[in-house]
């Protein structure tokens, strides 16, 4: 291979590639995860409930995007539309149609799945920046097109939807904060699960041979077009779950809370918790939530300096994510056992 | 007829902005593959340092040069302090990196200058130009500095050694090194040449935007898609392009109906799409040839 090749092939990877084992943790670790997500609730405040509810939705939304960029290499800036769709699905028929929350989730989810299909077939066009762009649009236009007239009767227009919060089925003697979390728990479990078979299965073995090499795929008999606005579609599911979970812990939906700003901060996310490393997408949610946080309890007026400085400090130490300090304590543990 | 001729005029007047700024954009693309999205602020961090000069009793055009070295120098040692140590990390690393950049100086800009909206002059004056109500001297001054540079650039890429070698160490930075290129510092040259693109554009939409932390905001945005537009790997495209969505934008706004000022960002952004869907390396971009 000459140097111009060479060159040309390394030169335009956007996503790394990541050997579909690398994606989960092992059983071990999941379970031990799981036990302290179902036993910490009991001893916390309400508040901290909260946020780890919130934590667990944009550990969703996260983990969507992972799956559409760690998956199958296409990049998005319009996570926050989808999200915005989702929580508005819900909000509207539990509002307007008293439907109940439970029910609303699985709809929204498959009118974003609908919308993100539709939205991939004319991004099929476009990838790298251009994708970006596009995607871009589709974020900016959202909160923009839910003030629209018309849809204010359902909408509520600039002002939004108050939603309210469901109380704890079956008399069980807990808090609608505590429900709320072990409801998300339940349904983040069955997405995760959900998604790492996905990524084993065949269609996930086609989304990633798309992401090393398109053209390659292509001539291995993938069709392309239908995995890419696949990923897309299911990306986009999962985001708009992730939304109507948002509608019903935040109880309240309002065009502005759905921004660019919510985009970025799910890239970033994705970034910090590691490229097609799925349980990454739970430290990156924990990394957008708590260190905006953290940032301003250390400087108010530079807590954008603050938050920029924590983040290009962990993108020196690991520019591979939480997913690389996994691998070294693996290593570490694996040498100790030797010893 | 006259309503039309008039929005296209104003629609020039608006895509000068977008035009400069997009050029910047290019720039940066060139050396390192890579939309820089913290280049508006960059470019607003050395506005405000014009600002500070003029504040301080410097005359415009002294202030003026002053910004441009220091924009260059700046861009430069953001490279190679923060941006070197990453070129081996994933893109999506740099892309973070990028925002972090953007988060810092941001807020820095309002710590030091604050918040409150600054007028800042203009050296063209803001009469009529030719009688038209319609661009004023300072917009037509815009628009003869961006062809101004666009030309600058022609010559320096086209003619000179060390733009030759910009070009080798951008397409083929394997063969370039082999034949004596540091391209490590082309790549320097470049932050440095976009950052002060960068500052001009700056200075000159400040009159017009006025300055504030988060006047680039907007005008990024739009830079980005003229780039895009034009082609990401041509500057004489992304002035096409600056224009083309200054006009796009000023349609849009006249003649769909509904379209206020929060819809035009939206409308232009979607004709944009819908352009590259048609042609996806934009109107005067090279196609990409790539191999399996």
């Amino acid at each position: 291979m000459s140097a111009a090749e060479e060159v040309v092939a390394e030169g335009h990877e956007a996503v790394e590639a990541v050997p579909k084992r690398a994606m989960t943790l092992s059983t071990t670790t999941s379970l031990v995860v799981l036990a302290v997500l179902l036993i910490v609730p009991l001893f916390a405040k309400n508040f901290i409930i909260f946020q780890l509810t919130m934590l667990l939705i944009y550990g969703l939304a996260v983990l969507a995007l992972n799956i559409l960029t760690g998956g199958s290499g296409q990049f998005s800036l319009g996570q926050s539309a989808f999200y915005a769709v989702g929580a508005y699905v819900t909000a509207v028929l539990m509002e307007q149609f008293n439907v109940n929350y439970a029910l609303t989730l699985p709809v929204a989810g498959v009118i974003c799945f609908g919308f993100g299909f539709l939205f991939g077939q004319p991004a099929l066009r476009l990838s790298g920046v251009y994708l970006a762009l596009a995607t871009f649009a589709l974020a900016t236009a959202m909160p923009q097109l839910l003030k629209l007239n018309f849809l204010e009767h359902w909408t509520g227009g600039v002002q939004g939807l108050v939603v309210t919060k469901p109380d704890a089925p079956f008399g069980l003697p807990m808090g609608q904060d505590m429900w709320l979390y072990y409801f998300t728990l339940v349904v983040t479990l069955a997405i995760y699960i959900f998604s790492v078979n996905l990524l084993r299965s065949r269609s996930g073995r086609a989304f990633m041979a798309i992401r090393d090499n398109e053209i390659a795929a292509s001539s291995m008999g993938v069709n392309v077009a239908l995995y890419k606005t696949l990923a897309f579609g299911v990306s986009a599911g999962i985001t708009g779950v992730a939304g109507g979970l948002s509608a019903i812990a935040v109880q309240f939906v309002a065009p502005d809370s759905y921004t660019i700003t919510l985009a970025i901060s799910l890239f970033l996310g994705m970034v910090v918790g590691g490229v097609g490393w799925l349980p990454g997408s739970f430290v990156g949610a924990a990394f957008i939530i708590f260190v905006p946080n953290m940032a301003e309890s250390i400087s108010k007026g530079l807590s954008g300096a603050v938050f920029g400085v924590l983040l290009f400090l962990v993108i020196f130490l690991v520019p591979h994510g939480a997913r690389q300090v996994a691998i070294v304590s693996q290593q570490l543990i694996g040498k100790l056992k030797k010893n | 007829m006259e309503l039309f001729t008039n929005q296209v005029l104003a629609g020039i007047a608006t895509g000068a902005i977008y035009a400069c700024m997009a050029l910047a954009v290019v720039m940066i693309y060139q050396a390192i593959d890579h939309l820089n999205f913290a280049q508006g602020e960059m470019a607003m961090f050395a506005t405000f340092i014009s600002w500070q000069l003029m504040q301080w009793g410097v005359p415009y055009w002294a202030a003026f040069v002053i910004t441009l070295a220091f924009a260059f120098v700046g861009g430069i040692a953001i490279e190679r302090i923060l941006f070197k140590p990453l070129a081996k990390a994933p893109i999506l690393t740099n892309v973070a990196g990028f925002i972090a950049l953007f988060a810092i100086i941001n807020s820095s800009a309002g710590l030091i200058w604050d918040f409150t909206i600054k007028q800042y002059p203009t050296p063209f004056g803001s009469s009529p130009f030719l009688g038209s109500q319609l661009i004023s001297t300072h917009q037509a001054g815009m628009i003869g500095v961006t062809l101004l540079l666009l030309v600058g650039l022609f010559f320096f890429f086209q003619y000179t050694r060390i733009g030759l070698a910009m070009r080798a160490a951008a397409s083929l930075p394997e063969s370039a090194r082999l034949v004596g290129i540091n391209t490590s510092w082309m790549i320097a040259l470049g932050w440095g040449m976009a950052s002060a693109i960068g500052a001009i554009a700056g200075m000159l939409i400040a009159p017009v935007v006025f300055l504030e932390p988060n006047m680039m905001g907007g005008v990024l945005i739009y830079g980005f898609a003229a780039a895009v537009l034009g082609g990401l790997s041509s500057p004489f495209g992304a002035v096409v392009g600056g224009f083309l969505v200054g006009i796009f934008e000023n349609l849009a706004g006249t003649y769909i109906p509904g379209v206020g000022n929060e819809l035009k960002l939206p409308i232009a952004l979607a004709l944009i799409i819908s352009v590259l869907v048609v042609k996806p390396a934009g109107l005067f971009g090279r196609h990409i040839v790539k191999r399996v």
